[in-house]
């Protein structure tokens, strides 16, 4: 089953619509390597979506080629194309009148699956999106926004393919489900390994989901295309910077996790506030601050102490 | 008293000499019901199912190439809805007037005029339903790599039938009663043995045992249409 993932090439990608003045993806070249998460974030009118729609011919390219593991787009069959590409959008598309194994089954129906493969299939890919497998027979009306965005992921993951678009997945949910979503997404990812092509307005989705982001501007221009750490420390222009805010020296602190800076030796104080290693570090300072302690003990899973930290600790 | 065009056929005299109910023209004599079952009412009852579902067959038919075109060709919809709905405003027996100095005394006079009527509900129905199916369902579905024909069978189709059974049912009520006008035409259905009581001094339990089966028929119909759509839209319901 392990399909190996695809490297995702935009090669001078362009769509001009005739009926405007600018283009909505100008010469657009970027190289996301297999295995990786590509972000393509930036302002509405940056033209996101329309390069995520361009990969899987939704929307035809003007000039520039994509390529799949070195085989331009344009070479294959439409309809192929799409079925070996995960195509997850923000308002998940579920097929109401089917069962949730119906759905997750779609694509693999195409490719002449057996019943019994598709219900062994939808089970295995339940769980891996973290629903128990008896929801495999109910219809998306019975399920949470939260549950209709797991299964549209399973529906994505079905075939198995290299490459995954997700367009806005997560924008129309709450928050707390939203982070929960992208935390398990993560924990699937390092399992997985797919490429992914992931878009979102969200700069701090972009940095919580990105190995790599690319920053589209107004004409649908590159204005940079880095690791998270790079965007936020080392912003190309003046453009970049304030899209990615003032705070970003405080968003550069969310890249790093307690476990990954150097504690002060800890002794069991007692009192002092309790955090969790895994906790990133903006997170950690919210803490301190808001508890009012000017040191915390750092613990790990099981909670034992690994030391103490302070505000200074962390944005040295 | 009504003129009945198609009563050319010989008129039996439904009152009999039966029992002293009939002869006081009863509201409801039973007896008489028991002896004019087998050769007046049963027949009349099965001769207007038929009539019914003969005119919603064609009507589906129809309906349903047009809706597929006025649905895939916007610019259809305005001329071929429309057509339907002025069909639909032509008072019945007008319709049938009209039609009988092109085809006749016939059934099939009946069977153009009863279609024409179930063509506005159904081809409405229809269209609706297939742009009421939702957008991201449509996207996810070319996005996942359907060709449009499977699309349609396989997402449009089923989304739409829900809006399509609801036409149905009420094509299939409505035209139930309808039916009963055919008798001006054909002494057919359960129009028959109405026109006939009307014609021989108001003859009550005539007029209400067809007139009752009629309405029976219509609340079967109704209901087994109902149970139809809820077993093969298992989702709606979800």
């Amino acid at each position: 089953m392990a399909t190996q993932a695809a490297e995702l090439v935009f090669d001078e990608a362009t769509k001009q619509y005739p009926d405007r003045p600018e283009p909505a993806v100008d010469r657009l070249s970027l190289t996301v390597p297999a295995g990786e998460i590509c972000v393509l974030v930036g302002p509405s009118g940056g033209g996101k979506t329309t390069a995520l729609k361009l990969v899987n011919r939704l929307i035809p390219l003007t000039s520039g080629d994509i390529r799949i593991d070195g085989r331009s787009i344009n070479d294959q069959d439409v309809t192929e194309l799409r079925r070996s590409i995960g195509y997850v959008i923000q308002q998940v598309g579920l097929f109401p009148h089917m069962t949730v194994e119906a759905n997750i089954g779609t694509v693999p129906r195409l490719y002449g699956r057996s019943r019994q493969w598709i219900r062994e299939r939808t089970a295995e890919l339940l769980e891996l999106v973290g629903l128990d497998p008896s929801y495999a027979k109910r219809y998306p009306a019975q399920l949470s926004g939260g549950q209709r965005q797991r299964v549209g992921l399973a529906r994505a993951l079905a075939a198995n393919p290299p490459l995954m678009l997700m367009d806005e997945p997560y924008s129309a949910i709450d928050p707390i489900v939203r982070a929960r979503l992208q935390d398990e997404f993560l924990r699937l990812q390092r399992e997985l390994r797919k490429t992914v092509l992931f878009v979102t307005h969200d700069i701090d989705e972009a940095i919580k989901v990105g190995d790599r982001i690319a920053i589209l501007r107004e004409g649908g221009r590159l204005a940079q295309y880095d690791t998270p750490e790079n965007i936020l420390l080392k912003p190309a222009d003046e453009f970049v910077a304030q899209f990615v805010g003032a705070d970003r020296a405080l968003k550069a602190l969310s890249l790093r996790t307690l476990g990954q800076i150097s504690l002060r030796p800890g002794t069991w104080l007692d009192g002092l506030p309790q955090i969790d290693a895994s906790t990133n570090l903006r997170d950690a300072l919210g803490f301190l601050l808001a508890g009012g302690s000017d040191r915390a003990i750092v613990v790990d899973d099981d909670g034992n102490p690994l030391g103490t930290v302070t505000p200074e600790d962390i944005v040295r | 008293m009504i003129p009945v065009l198609g009563g050319s056929g010989p008129v039996i005299p439904s009152f009999g000499s039966g029992s002293s109910c009939e002869q006081n023209n009863g509201w409801w004599c039973t007896d008489w019901l028991r002896e004019h079952w087998g050769d007046t009412l049963q027949p009349a009852l099965v001769q207007h199912i038929e009539l019914v579902a003969i005119a919603i067959a064609a009507g589906f038919l129809i309906a349903s190439v047009l809706a597929i075109a006025g649905f895939r060709y916007r610019l259809l919809d305005v001329p071929v809805g429309g057509f339907a709905d002025f069909l639909y405003t032509i008072p019945s027996i007008a319709l049938f007037q009209l039609l009988v100095p092109f085809t006749g005394l016939t059934v099939l006079t009946v069977e153009i005029a009863l279609t024409s009527y179930t063509l506005f509900v159904l081809y409405r129905n229809m269209v609706a339903g297939l742009r009421g199916v939702p957008e991201d369902a449509l996207e996810a579905a070319r996005g996942m790599g359907l060709t449009r024909v499977q699309t349609f069978f396989r997402v449009e189709l089923p989304l739409a039938s829900p809006a399509v059974l609801a036409g149905l049912r009420i094509a299939t009520v409505s035209t139930v009663s309808i039916a009963t006008v055919a008798a001006f035409v054909v002494p057919k259905g359960l129009g028959e043995p109405i026109f006939i009581g009307l014609d021989q001094n108001l003859f009550k339990t005539e007029i209400l045992a067809a007139g009752g089966l009629a309405i029976l028929l219509a609340l079967a119909a109704d209901v087994a249409l109902a149970w139809f759509a809820r077993a093969v839209t298992p989702w709606s319901r979800a």
